[in-house]
């Protein structure tokens, strides 16, 4: 496939593994943030393959992985409401609020749909003008401008029907999070290819200042992990700490102006309670004032208690790298796939369910 | 209706006095008889059939196997078939992957209430075209009709039974280090054109489905190798990888596979890279996994790429005596890693 095989070239590969074993001299640990990166590198057996004085862990970038729990419950509130029809991405159906998943809803007889595009659940409003659709607008700030265009599409056609609930996350502030923590033991960061697609660098330099870190702009594929690894040790073994751009294919400095400022017109950013990290102040996206009649929170009075996180759970010191899944007492034991006990077990990107699924020492018998 | 139109009725369809089907059509009164009278009859037509009796009797010499599965698909029209060719094709592999040869089969219908004559009329032509192609009888069956919104315009169920090959000793105990795995053709090709006209997912490609009948390939196969073909299965639901892991499980032996020697269409596998779906646990319908012993593996790789099942066959790993109940695939960058069994359903990714 063009543009992904010259990514997956098994000689380059192994270029770059030398490379990372000539110039690695001292112990690093790099945090890759998003998970997608998380899964090629447990699912193309990268981690073996890297010299042993380099650690990765794995970082809070899986939309799925930190949605919160009360989140999670509003959807389902929102699911079981009669006439409702409820849009999601694929994944968050089977993450568990504090009594059940959105599938189990859908399964007691809550209209509960996939789609792909937020864009299809205005489509939805349209042909179903006696029934109320809401998109579970989660994600990053790279779904954020397709949800953000949803808005303004039912805006402009007056779909009065048409609502989302956002639980938008922003990965610079969770960076932050991660750096301030005491025990903090990351020393260089693999950013988000496909979030600075949007955002561009301009909000990564001031943290990479402030910390005096190396953040690398990385994309997905195997090369370009390396790559990315390979250029994170490479500053780290010089001592400096800038941003680079290894995605370059794919990221402009400025990232796309257009998304950003679809992003603009329809959110403002608010705080965000992050699942198993807690609350962190502006790192996410909420509907603004001017479109506030499509803020499903608003519209629909959800009224609800304040759901805890599952205190056997340790997502939270996985997400922040403290700890690796299979450090986990209940890892592959009281926690799997089919019964999660938190969110990094249930996304195919979670850093648990990316270790289960594919990492052969770690898997339980 | 989705791909209907690109069917080719090899029947005309008869001049019906209704358009849709009612619950009278499943009630066993004056219209279930019309309905059967004016079509089905006909175009399933064969002396056993012919009797209109409850049951069918026949006599059969040889060892048997018998098979059921249940057809529910949705939509009933895809890319490259319908759900009534499904319906055959599925029964007759099933039978196949036991070493024989498909006879009879039953077939049962649960139709939805106002379901259209004409989607009707083109699921039962492509049984018609199945059983043709696979050699198959249709010798007794059932139409039942529930109310709108209990079903999703048909599911279908068949039962088949076919005599075994006196060549064929399929079974999953003769599996040992060594053997070979080889694999039919393509993966992931049923699930993804399936995908691609669901709704709310659809996406321009050219993509069909590779819903077909295993029954000859297969048959010819073991006649030419006869015991060193240790185990055959189909990868349907769960995919390859589901099959392997159930394998790897019963006879406590390693699996491993080669992620370069996986056959896929390019197409194929740019959707799954676009809908985040790992090809590996994607439905197959005209796919099989043949377990081989080792010196008789390139023979039987030869013989199969003749077949017109098996021109994209490959040896696509081995049976090992090492990580034992596990499956290991190397990646395509020489990596490792385990490839497990799905859990629930396979979702698409936010992003």
């Amino acid at each position: 496939m063009k543009f992904l095989s010259e990514y997956r070239d098994p000689e380059l590969v192994q270029e770059y593994i030398k490379e990372l074993h000539r110039i690695t001299t001292k112990n690093w640990t790099l945090m890759e943030i998003c998970g997608g990166q998380t899964h090629s590198l447990v699912k193309n057996g990268i981690l073996d393959m890297l010299p042993e004085k380099i650690t990765m862990v794995h970082g809070p970038g899986c939309p799925v992985c930190v949605t919160s729990v009360s989140v999670i419950d509003e959807a389902v509130w929102l699911a079981e409401q009669p006439n409702h029809i409820l849009c999601s991405f694929g994944d968050m159906l089977r993450v568990p609020g504090s009594k059940k998943s959105l599938l189990e809803a859908k399964a007691e007889g809550a209209d509960v749909r996939i789609l792909y595009s937020p864009l299809e659940a205005v489509e939805l409003a349209k042909q179903n003008p006696s029934k109320e659709v809401i998109f579970f607008a989660v994600g990053f700030e790279t779904t954020a401008p397709a949800n953000a265009l949803s808005v303004v599409h039912a805006a402009q056609q007056n779909i009065s029907n048409y609502s989302i609930l956002a639980s938008h996350v922003l990965v610079p502030p969770a960076m932050e999070a991660i750096l301030s923590d005491e025990a903090n033991v990351i020393d260089a960061f693999l950013a988000a290819g496909h979030v600075c697609t949007i955002m561009g660098l301009d909000e990564y330099y001031p943290v990479a200042e402030k910390y005096k870190i190396p953040i690398v702009v990385t994309g997905f594929e195997p090369v370009d992990l390396l790559q990315g690894i390979l250029m994170a040790v490479q500053q780290l073994e010089k001592g400096t700490y800038t941003v680079e751009n290894q995605y370059s294919r794919a990221v402009l400095r400025e990232g796309n102006k257009m998304a950003k400022d679809t992003i603009e017109k329809v959110f403002s950013i608010s705080d965000r309670v992050w699942r198993g990290i807690g609350s962190i102040p502006q790192s996410g996206f909420e509907v603004n004032e001017r479109y506030k009649s499509f803020n499903a929170r608003l519209k629909f009075h959800i009224d609800i208690p304040f759901a805890e996180e599952n205190k056997e759970c340790i997502s939270g010191d996985i997400m922040k790298g403290l700890k690796k899944p299979k450090q986990c007492p209940n890892f592959g034991t009281k926690c799997k796939p089919e019964h999660p006990l938190g969110a990094p077990m249930v996304s195919s990107e979670g850093a648990c369910a990316a270790y289960f699924h594919y990492s052969s020492d770690t898997i339980a018998q | 209706m989705t791909n209907q139109n690109s069917f080719q009725l090899s029947c005309p369809m008869p001049k019906f006095d209704f358009d849709v089907i009612t619950l009278g059509h499943g009630s066993g009164g004056l219209l279930t008889h019309r309905l059967l009278q004016s079509g089905v009859f006909d175009i399933l037509k064969n002396d056993m059939l012919d009797q209109q009796h409850d049951g069918a009797s026949f006599l059969l010499e040889g060892k048997t196997a018998f098979s059921t599965d249940s057809y529910v698909i949705s939509p009933i029209f895809f890319p490259g078939g319908n759900i009534g060719e499904l319906a055959v094709y599925g029964t007759v592999n099933d039978l196949a992957m036991c070493g024989a040869e498909a006879k009879y089969l039953s077939l049962a219908f649960i139709i939805e209430e106002g379901m259209t004559m004409e989607s009707f009329w083109i699921v039962l032509n492509g049984i018609k075209k199945a059983i043709d192609k696979a050699g198959v009888k249709i010798v007794t069956g059932d139409t039942k009709v529930v109310e709108r919104g209990k079903g999703d315009q048909i599911f279908i169920n068949t039962s088949g039974i076919g005599i075994i090959h006196p060549k064929a000793h399929i079974h999953h105990d003769r599996i040992e280090v060594g053997d070979q795995i080889i694999l039919s053709g393509n993966i992931a090709q049923h699930g993804i054109a399936i995908m691609s006209k669901r709704e709310g997912l659809a996406f321009e490609t050219d993509i069909v489905s590779d819903s077909n009948n295993l029954n000859h390939t297969i048959l010819a196969l073991i006649n030419e190798l006869g015991g060193d073909i240790k185990f055959l299965r189909d990868p349907t639901r769960g995919g390859l990888a589901s099959v392997l892991n159930e394998l790897a499980e019963i006879r406590k032996l390693g699996f491993l596979i080669d992620q370069n020697s996986i056959p896929i269409d390019d197409q194929v596998d740019g959707a799954c890279e676009m809908l985040g779906l790992d090809p590996l646990y994607v439905a197959n319908e005209g796919l099989f996994v043949a377990i081989v012993k080792k010196e008789a593996a390139n023979k039987a790789l030869a013989f199969l790429q003749k077949d017109e099942n098996g021109l994209n066959a490959r040896i696509i790993g081995e049976v090992t005596d090492t990580h034992a109940g596990k499956v290991m695939m190397k990646s395509r960058i020489g990596g490792h890693r385990v490839v497990g069994y799905l859990t629930g359903e396979q979702l698409p990714r936010i992003c």
